[in-house]
């Protein structure tokens, strides 16, 4: 066995069982150890990954195992939003008597994301897929004695359930008609004129992975995690799993010819639904944390149109994995700024924050601003590439309705910002602590950098490759 | 030399910003330095400008690699249109930072916004990259956007909202269609002048049609072209004084600007078959602009209605200039003349009228002309150098409005002379309303509550004597303007330059 090839995987994976034997044994005060511990793991894991990054791209593990450019870079983002979720943990669950614990779910749950980016066989996808909601149920209802938290939890498991076993359903119809879940073996069958049942086994497989990217039909979940979720697993819960599903996504469809099974226009118009669902459902919100996971829903749908026209350009996976990163950073700084300020949450308590936290607002702006896509944020180059490769690809209708829907959000957005600058403060804020300050710094900047210095992850974007 | 005009305005900003606790003064006085220098380099700038013939378009061209996999770049280069435009701005914008301005308490964050708003404003008539263009296009809705709700009157917030909102819809039409644009060039490149003289879309008339469709919504909403307008009465009222004076001098211009920029040089085929449809356009919107500003009691309303009108003229002169690729040179080099002596007029012109309704607001809250009356008697500096900005405004010969005036009209009729015929009817038009609220201002009885109406201050004088000297010197001896401006428009009317 080629185990040299998941050591990346490997890493993380020691790091929580170590993690996880700590906690058992040292007590409460000191349970915050496994903030640096999981760090370290992660930083460790991210090395070995960007090692791979200078191997010829290949398919490992008999073909369940792809080590492309898609899968390391996902991978990469995926480690690099589980390290920034950990910095936002140790204050906010530091009375928590299952702190410890914590670090080891979180580590667990970036493995399954990270599954979900390699995955180059359908029962592999189905792997990633479990193991990354088993553990994101987990992490959602981790305040198991709030009630909010506690019904995210649920409805994450009811439509996590359905849509699962709707994915195995699919897994198990492709299996029967062409007798492989190798990607590569399918890629070859597939060529041949297919059947109508493989059209249903395919749209089974998309709502089982739009589970994980949030997209509709299966994006119910999203808002009541956002709102119900401790902040900084909300902060993983939005972004992780959905790189991961993100490039799964990509690389199923990939297998199948859209010349004669017609994806493309599946997916452009789950796009469309999408991202108008998410904003909508956005606009009426008076609750920050549901705003967000709104808004999460609504970026799916941006990143569900590089996916649509995936294979048809060439600039459709550096936009889809640009696009991704951009929306993590964004989104990771947004939810620093809701645990920083200790989870308020309530529209109303945001009035006249600038007054009293500059530069927490400000972070909260720069943080919408690139979501909306407002240059040079890191939001806009990920916009602008997204816009690039689908009018590139013919598909300049769905630009449009990007566009529009870009202009629906900026809406939402400016209803939280505006009332922090033009109001006068009501009362002092609280705040949460260095921890927390750090992994705010730390979003922020990349919002920024990721902007400005758009051409160093661009140019390396380039050359990545999406096999099989 | 063009990138500091950029960045002195942005670091000073960034200075302001994490500046501890300084006073009102200091930063007053940080602004007002860091807001000179721009246009200081630009006078420079203009004075370095090689007008010979045969001298290139573009001049003062900076190179820099940003995103090359895109093809974008940091490329700065300015020609006669733009130098023209951006001088004025830059004078514009000194001339706001050091108006007496009610900072409410935050005198800080105010002029670090204001110098942000004035970096950004200039990258977009110095750069020489589209994709930078609609960078800083973008950025300038952004501080506008927290300049009017923050210091704002009335229901600002609402008109920030709006403003936002319906000018960023404008900026994404126009993304999209610089994208389009762009990707019919391989390898991608933004650099302007490629752009210019590769003509991309040359030839696909469907697509063509369509980008350019995207760019007119886009620079409509933001010049305002009737029925796109709407947003600009409210977010003018509501605006502080000088705010508004920056949005009706400077930003309104990115629109006319840009139409000149990106569709008229970069897919001249395509703008000269829709050119009549965009004068037609353009006289709707002189006439209903001054019909509107007619029946406004509001002083601040009629004025930014009177700036639809008069951006009309310039989108008029541009649809003429553009109406035809080769032939009537004379004609549309006269119309594309003026309709840029317009930009820098109607900048001067409407700055003043508003840095004048700001002073009213500050002295008396209170925007309604029927409330007022007589105020000649009490405030005679304030009275002489508001007419003498709305006699500029509506185009008394000796004053710059009327140089701009002519050169558009007398340039339409040789290309399109039933839409020039129609469009005199505004310049009549305008002048009605602006000599009724002459009237009404400072002629008549006044009324015993503002009997203690102060005059204006040493500072107000002395901005709007500026401003007022230039509209002079613009009327009485326009040519050193004109040289300018004619070498870009000799150029981009085929002419020889």
């Amino acid at each position: 066995m080629p185990i040299g090839d998941i050591v990346p995987e490997i890493a993380v994976l020691i790091t929580a069982a170590v993690i996880l034997l700590g906690a058992s044994f040292v007590d409460q005060r000191r349970q915050w150890l496994g903030a640096p511990l999981a760090l370290v793991g992660l930083a460790v894991a991210a090395g070995l990954c960007s090692a791979q990054l200078a191997e010829i791209p290949r398919l490992t593990f008999s073909g369940v195992w792809a080590l492309d450019g898609a899968s390391i870079w996902a991978r990469l983002f995926i480690l690099a939003t589980a390290a920034i979720a950990v910095t936002l943990t140790p204050e906010w669950l530091h009375r928590d008597r299952r702190h410890g614990e914590y670090y080891t779910m979180l580590l667990l749950s970036t493995l399954g994301a990270m599954a979900l980016a390699g995955a180059a066989d359908t029962l592999e996808l189905v792997v990633g897929v479990l193991l990354s909601s088993v553990t994101g149920y987990t992490l959602a209802a981790y305040h198991r004695g709030w009630a909010l938290s506690v019904e995210a939890g649920m409805k994450y498991f009811l439509l996590g359930a359905l849509t699962n076993t709707l994915l195995m359903i699919g897994v198990t119809l492709l299996f029967g008609l062409f007798g492989t879940t190798d990607y590569a073996a399918l890629a070859a069958a597939t060529a041949a004129p297919v059947q109508g049942m493989t059209l249903l086994a395919l749209a089974l497989i998309v709502v089982g992975v739009a589970f994980k990217l949030a997209a509709v039909p299966a994006h119910a979940w999203m808002p009541d995690v956002a709102e119900g979720a401790p902040p900084p697993a909300a902060a993983f819960l939005t972004i992780a799993p959905k790189i991961g599903a993100a490039i799964a996504l990509a690389r199923i469809l990939s297998v199948f010819p859209a010349e004669t099974i017609a994806w493309r226009p599946l997916i452009a118009a789950l796009a469309v639904a999408t991202m108008t669902l998410g904003n909508l459902g956005a606009l009426g919100q008076n609750d920050v944390r549901r705003l967000l996971g709104w808004s999460s829903v609504s970026q799916s749908g941006y990143a569900l149109m590089a996916v649509t026209v995936i294979g048809l350009s060439e600039r459709a996976l550096p936009a889809l994995l640009f696009f991704l990163a951009g929306y993590a950073v964004a989104n990771l700084a947004a939810f620093a700024v809701v645990t920083q300020l200790r989870g308020r949450t309530d529209l109303a308590h945001y009035r006249g924050l600038a007054g009293e936290r500059p530069l927490i607002s400000a972070v909260l702006v720069l943080s919408f601003l690139s979501l909306v896509g407002i240059p040079p944020l890191a939001g806009f180059v990920g916009k602008l590439t997204l816009f690039v490769a689908t009018i590139d690809a013919g598909y300049a209708w769905l630009a449009v309705v990007a566009v529009i829907n870009t202009v629906v959000s900026l809406v939402y957005y400016l209803r939280v910002l505006a009332p922090m600058y033009f109001h006068e403060s009501p009362a002092p804020v609280a705040i949460l602590g260095r921890w927390a300050t750090s992994g705010l710094v730390t979003a922020s900047l990349l919002i920024v950098a990721l902007g400005i210095g758009a051409e160093n992850l661009l140019a390396a974007l380039g050359y990545a490759s999406l096999l099989p | 030399m063009l990138t500091a005009t950029i960045l002195v305005p942005l670091l000073g900003a960034l200075a302001l910003a994490f500046w501890p606790n300084p006073g009102e003064r200091t930063c007053r006085s940080l602004a007002a330095a860091a807001g000179t220098v721009p246009l200081i380099l630009l006078l420079a700038v203009w004075l370095g400008f090689d007008t010979a013939a045969g001298a290139p378009q573009f001049q003062w061209v900076e190179n820099a690699p940003w995103i090359p996999s895109l093809g974008i770049g940091w490329r700065m280069g300015i020609d006669g249109i733009a130098l023209a435009v951006a001088t004025m701005s830059a004078l514009l914008f000194v001339v706001a930072i050091a108006w007496p301005a009610d900072t409410q308490g935050r005198a800080r964050s105010y002029y670090a916004w204001f110098l942000f708003l004035e970096g950004v404003s200039l990258g977009v008539f110095v750069t020489l990259d589209l994709l930078l263009f609609y960078v800083f296009f973008d950025l300038s809705l952004v501080g506008l956007f927290f300049l009017i709700g923050r210091w704002g009157h009335g229901d600002a917030r609402r008109a920030a909202f709006k403003f936002f909102v319906y000018t960023f819809a404008g900026s994404l039409a126009i993304l999209l269609a610089i994208i389009s644009l762009v990707l019919a060039t391989d390898p991608l490149t933004f650099d302007m002048r490629e752009l210019i003289a590769r003509q991309p879309l040359a030839g696909m008339d469907v697509r063509a049609a369509l980008v350019l469709l995207g760019f007119v919504v886009g620079f409509g909403i933001k010049t305002p072209l009737v029925p796109l307008h709407t947003w600009l009465p409210p977010a003018h009222v509501d605006a502080p004084g000088p705010a508004s004076a920056i949005l009706a001098g400077v930003l309104l211009k990115m629109g006319t600007y840009g139409l000149i920029r990106i569709p008229y040089s970069m897919m001249s085929a395509t703008f000269s078959r829709y050119a009549l449809a965009l004068g037609v356009l353009a006289v709707v919107s002189i006439l209903w602009g001054a019909l509107v500003a007619m029946a406004q009691r509001d002083l601040k309303r009629r004025i930014a209605y009177t700036s639809v009108n008069h951006m009309g003229y310039t989108v008029l002169g541009i649809a003429a200039a553009g109406a035809l690729l080769a032939g009537d040179q004379t004609a549309r080099q006269l119309a594309l003349t003026g309709a840029t002596v317009e930009m820098v007029a109607h900048g001067l012109i409407t700055g003043s009228l508003f840095l004048i309704s700001g002073a009213f607001w500050q002295r008396a809250r209170e925007y309604d002309l029927q409330a007022y009356g007589g105020l000649a008697r009490v405030a005679p500096r304030l009275t002489g150098l508001t007419i003498l900005a709305s006699f500029a405004s509506l185009g008394l010969p000796g004053l710059a409005g009327f140089v701009a005036e002519l050169q558009i009209f007398v340039g339409t009729f040789g290309v399109y002379p039933w839409l020039a015929a129609i469009g005199l009817l505004g310049i009549l038009i305008t002048a009605a309303l602006f000599l009724q609220m002459l009237q009404q201002l400072f002629f008549g009885d006044l009324p015993r509550r503002w009997a203690d109406f102060s005059d204006l201050g040493r500072v107000e004088v002395g901005a709007l004597t500026v401003m007022g000297l230039l509209i002079v010197a613009i009327g009485i001896y326009p040519a050193w303007l004109l040289t300018l401006i004619d070498h870009a428009s000799a150029l981009l009317t085929g002419g020889g330059g």
